[in-house]
């Protein structure tokens, strides 16, 4: 990273003069992060507030792998106990860690400044939207932590959660946390969209968006259409646990099926909802460190559009095995087969971007290459799981486990570190270690291909998944992935070494700290960004 | 064409300053997510133990915070030079993903509801597969449904009255058009709540059929609730002379909202109380 003194900038000077008397200064602490109405620091908070849920699901997964380490293990006391542990890792994981990071944190940070605007279109509201993330956090740890727990699992069926099966009070925290955090993400939605129809710099056509602004507002529609759908389920659960109605009561007439569908109608998308901005993270890093503009600009974009548009209608593919009819096997399995097609283009740009170019190693090109690699393995799976056939074979199993662990938790989070190596000087002013950052994603992806790629064998093997136990046959692999756990978790210990390293440095960093591959807006103001940026509009050629 | 796009470098450093409206920091938005939070959890304690006060404290909170937030909003709206057209055109998108995201809502009622109106061997406990469910009586959907059918479409003229009215800039007529269709909005109100008084179900323990009908109106009639609510805003704003012909965005959300409620109720007419009516109905 070069490391000189930033350039002074016109638009530093009247930040804070001018229009100082208009909380255009930066205020102080309560004002600031409490009643903030400034995209940077929301963008802050998210981020942080990732961290912190991220750690959280991280213990809950180290604990997860401690009692899986050796069969017959005692470390979790009951299979109750299991249960509110995985829904909890995957509630938090999903909703608390990955979409705040992504969406909420580089979201906020980066479509206002890549499109030239001074902010996003409802300030006010984004603060909502982030508060009741938290409010929303809180209850995922009273469900977690109240009596028994949820248990669940994150797909809350019924009828495991209805009031004869959990009749706690943890489960229904649960629901209304998902109806919490899925407010936050609507609002945050509709204000993505508002700020990108509405405030691109002049200049700045749709067709020159960065990518980046292309996947949050393909992700941001998504959730605008996914998450009401979402919250109409969790209604008609709660009121099938609370008010004695009959939605998914087979006794009253109801069926759980239905729940099913309605539930993955919500989930088909949410999973593009975590891996488009990811998306959208490679292709800038993959770009700024080749040194080349990226491959197939328009095919990258609109195959975002068409994944966007096809995940809406492949969610049975999650329900091979939940009594539909083989009509609808089949059409699924077609239609979900389709999604590689867009999804194939995405590779080949990336790769061809990289091709001929002047690569550079740096940390957020490490983790870029290692996205693509292990979701390449991750998709490869999915085509695999997309079988019908095949599905009722592996439904359930560790196979699945592997496959959506090498998208998301070595997909998405792989994209998230290259956001966050790629991003921080601009967010922080101050460079990382590039060394412990090697550090850092060597340990990660040795730790988490040690933790997922046995499980692939452990599935196929017939290995069901949420047990916490598992005959003596199965003890090989799972203690090889249990290791790869541990690695990983002990990476993290250095991702918060270098978090250190970064808030103490006093090297103070240039606009453009990456040199002539980084061409999007965000490199043309200085490091880190001010307060408030464009206050005058920039005119985009 | 990639070649040229989105590069910092060619970007321009004009002296033009951005059209856009900066919000000052802002509390209440703190105050909304945790009175959520208390209405969240006012309502489980409410079910599990019948204790209402955390849920009532909630409620008012949600109430209060509404208040104050958009009454800023309005302020705002009145101070020159925050609300520049193109903030004006972004509380549109915002208005209008709002109602798109409710639609989807909707849809999750209807879902469930059609589940079972097209394929009722789906009921559970071998109930025989005809819907509504055997010994279901329906309401009679030429009863009160069909006035309330009226009523609605009738409202949805009228605040099309009021606003014409406002464009001619005859805000007399604005207030009268505005009132009748908020008392409009208030006879449906009455005649849903008769219907649900003298329903031939029950909601509590009634089946799968009272659920996916509850369900789906009920949420109607509590979009018609805030909706009027959303009138009677206006109508108090209208009184006060805050509209104009050029500007009146408040006004117009609030007609597209009650169109949105307006267009619901017509599928629910038409698919649950007529298509899903019984051989025998009550009413």
């Amino acid at each position: 990273m070069s490391s000189t003194t930033h350039d002074d900038h016109a638009h530093n000077d009247h930040t804070h003069d001018a229009h100082g008397d208009h909380g255009h200064a930066k205020p102080g602490f309560v004002r600031r992060w409490l009643m903030s109405t400034n995209h940077k620091d929301i963008g802050t908070l998210y981020i942080t507030s990732a961290v912190i849920a991220g750690c959280v699901g991280g213990i809950l997964s180290m604990l997860m792998r401690a009692q899986l380490m050796y069969p017959h293990n005692h470390i979790i006391s009951s299979g109750t106990e299991w249960n509110a542990i995985i829904t909890a890792h995957g509630l938090i994981m999903i909703f608390w860690m990955v979409m705040p990071a992504l969406i909420g944190g580089f979201g906020n940070w980066f479509v206002p400044m890549m499109i030239g605007a001074p902010d996003m279109a409802f300030p006010r509201l984004n603060n909502m939207s982030f508060w009741f993330l938290v409010m929303g956090f809180i209850f995922v740890m009273l469900g977690l932590l109240i009596g028994d727990g949820t248990g669940a699992g994150w797909t809350i069926y019924p009828p495991l959660d209805n009031a004869r099966y959990s009749p706690g009070i943890a489960t229904d925290f649960s629901l209304f946390s998902l109806h919490l955090a899925g407010i936050s993400s609507l609002l945050g939605a509709i204000n993505f969209i508002a700020t990108i129809l509405n405030m691109r710099a002049p200049g700045m056509t749709m067709h020159k968006m960065p990518l980046f602004v292309w996947a949050i507002l393909v992700t941001a529609f998504l959730l605008l259409l996914a998450i009401p759908v979402l919250a109409g389920a969790v209604t008609m659960l709660i009121m099938d646990r609370n008010f004695g109605t009959s939605f998914f009561e087979p006794a009253g007439g109801g069926d759980p099926v239905l729940f099913q569908h309605l539930f993955w109608f919500f989930g088909h998308p949410e999973v593009y909802i975590m891996i488009l901005p990811a998306f959208g993270v490679i292709s800038h890093v993959v770009s700024t460190f080749s040194k080349k503009p990226i491959f197939g600009y328009l095919g990258m974009a609109y195959a975002m559009v068409i994944i966007g548009f096809v995940g809406f209608v492949v969610w049975a593919h999650h329900m091979f095995v939940s009594a539909i009819s083989t009509d609808s096997r089949v059409y699924f399995e077609v239609a979900t087969l389709v999604i590689a097609v867009p999804t194939g283009i995405k590779i080949f740009s990336w790769i061809a971007t990289m091709w001929g170019g002047s690569i550079e190693f740096k940390t957020p090109m490490l983790w870029a290459i290692g996205f693509i690699f292990l979701f390449v393995i991750g998709g490869a799976t999915g085509v695999v799981l997309a079988n019908a056939g095949l599905d009722q074979e592996l439904h359930n199993d560790y196979f699945l486990i592997a496959h959506f662990h090498y998208v998301l938790s070595l997909g998405a989070v792989f994209a998230i570190f290259a956001g966050f190596y790629y991003w921080i000087g601009k967010m922080s002013g101050h460079p990382y270690p590039e060394f412990w950052g090697k550090v850092h994603f060597w340990t990660t992806f040795i730790g988490v291909n040690l933790t997922f790629f046995p499980q692939h064998f452990l599935g196929l093997a017939g290995m069901p998944r949420r047990y916490p136990d598992y005959p003596d046959a199965f003890a090989g692999w799972n203690f090889v992935s249990s290791v790869g756990a541990m690695i990983s978790g002990a990476s993290t210990a250095v991702f918060f070494y270098i978090l250190y390293r970064i808030f103490t440095s006093k090297e103070k960093l240039a606009d453009n700290y990456w040199g002539e591959g980084a061409t999007t807006l965000e490199w043309a103001v200085p490091s880190p960004a001010p307060h408030h940026t464009f206050e005058d509009v920039p005119v985009i050629q | 064409m990639s070649g040229e796009v989105h590069t910092a470098t060619n970007q321009i450093k004009s002296t033009v300053p951005h059209p856009y409206h900066m919000v000052d920091p802002s509390i209440w938005p703190v105050l909304g997510a945790m009175s959520a939070m208390c209405v969240a959890g006012g309502i489980i304690f409410a079910a599990h133990f019948g204790n209402f006060i955390l849920l009532a404290v909630g409620l008012l909170g949600a109430m209060s915070t509404m208040y104050v937030w958009w009454r800023d909003v309005v302020r705002e709206s009145a101070t020159p030079g925050l609300h520049k057209m193109i903030t004006q055109i972004g509380l549109r998108y915002g208005m209008a993903l709002f109602i798109a995201s409710e639609v989807m809502f909707f849809v999750s009622f209807f879902w469930n509801y059609f589940n079972y109106f097209f394929y009722p061997d789906k009921m559970g406990y071998a109930m025989a597969p005809v819907w509504p469910p055997m010994g279901v009586t329906t309401i009679d959907p030429f009863a009160i449904p069909l006035f309330n059918t009226m009523v609605l479409l009738l409202s949805g003229t009228t605040v099309t009255w009021a606003h014409h009215c406002l464009l001619e800039g005859d805000n007399k007529g604005t207030v009268q058009g505005l009132a009748v269709t908020v008392m409009l909005g208030l006879a449906f109100l009455c005649g849903q709540a008769w219907e649900y008084t003298h329903s031939p179900f029950n909601f509590y323990h009634g089946g799968v059929f009272p659920s996916a009908f509850f369900i789906a109106t009920g949420f109607h009639g509590f979009h018609v609730i805030i909706g009027t609510g959303f009138l009677i805003v206006c109508l108090v704003r209208a009184m006060r002379h805050q509209f104009t012909p050029q500007r009146h965005f408040g006004f117009e959300a609030a007609a597209w909202y009650w169109h949105f409620v307006d267009v619901v109720w017509l599928f629910l007419f038409v698919c649950i109380y007529y298509l899903g009516r019984s051989a025998i109905v009550a009413g």
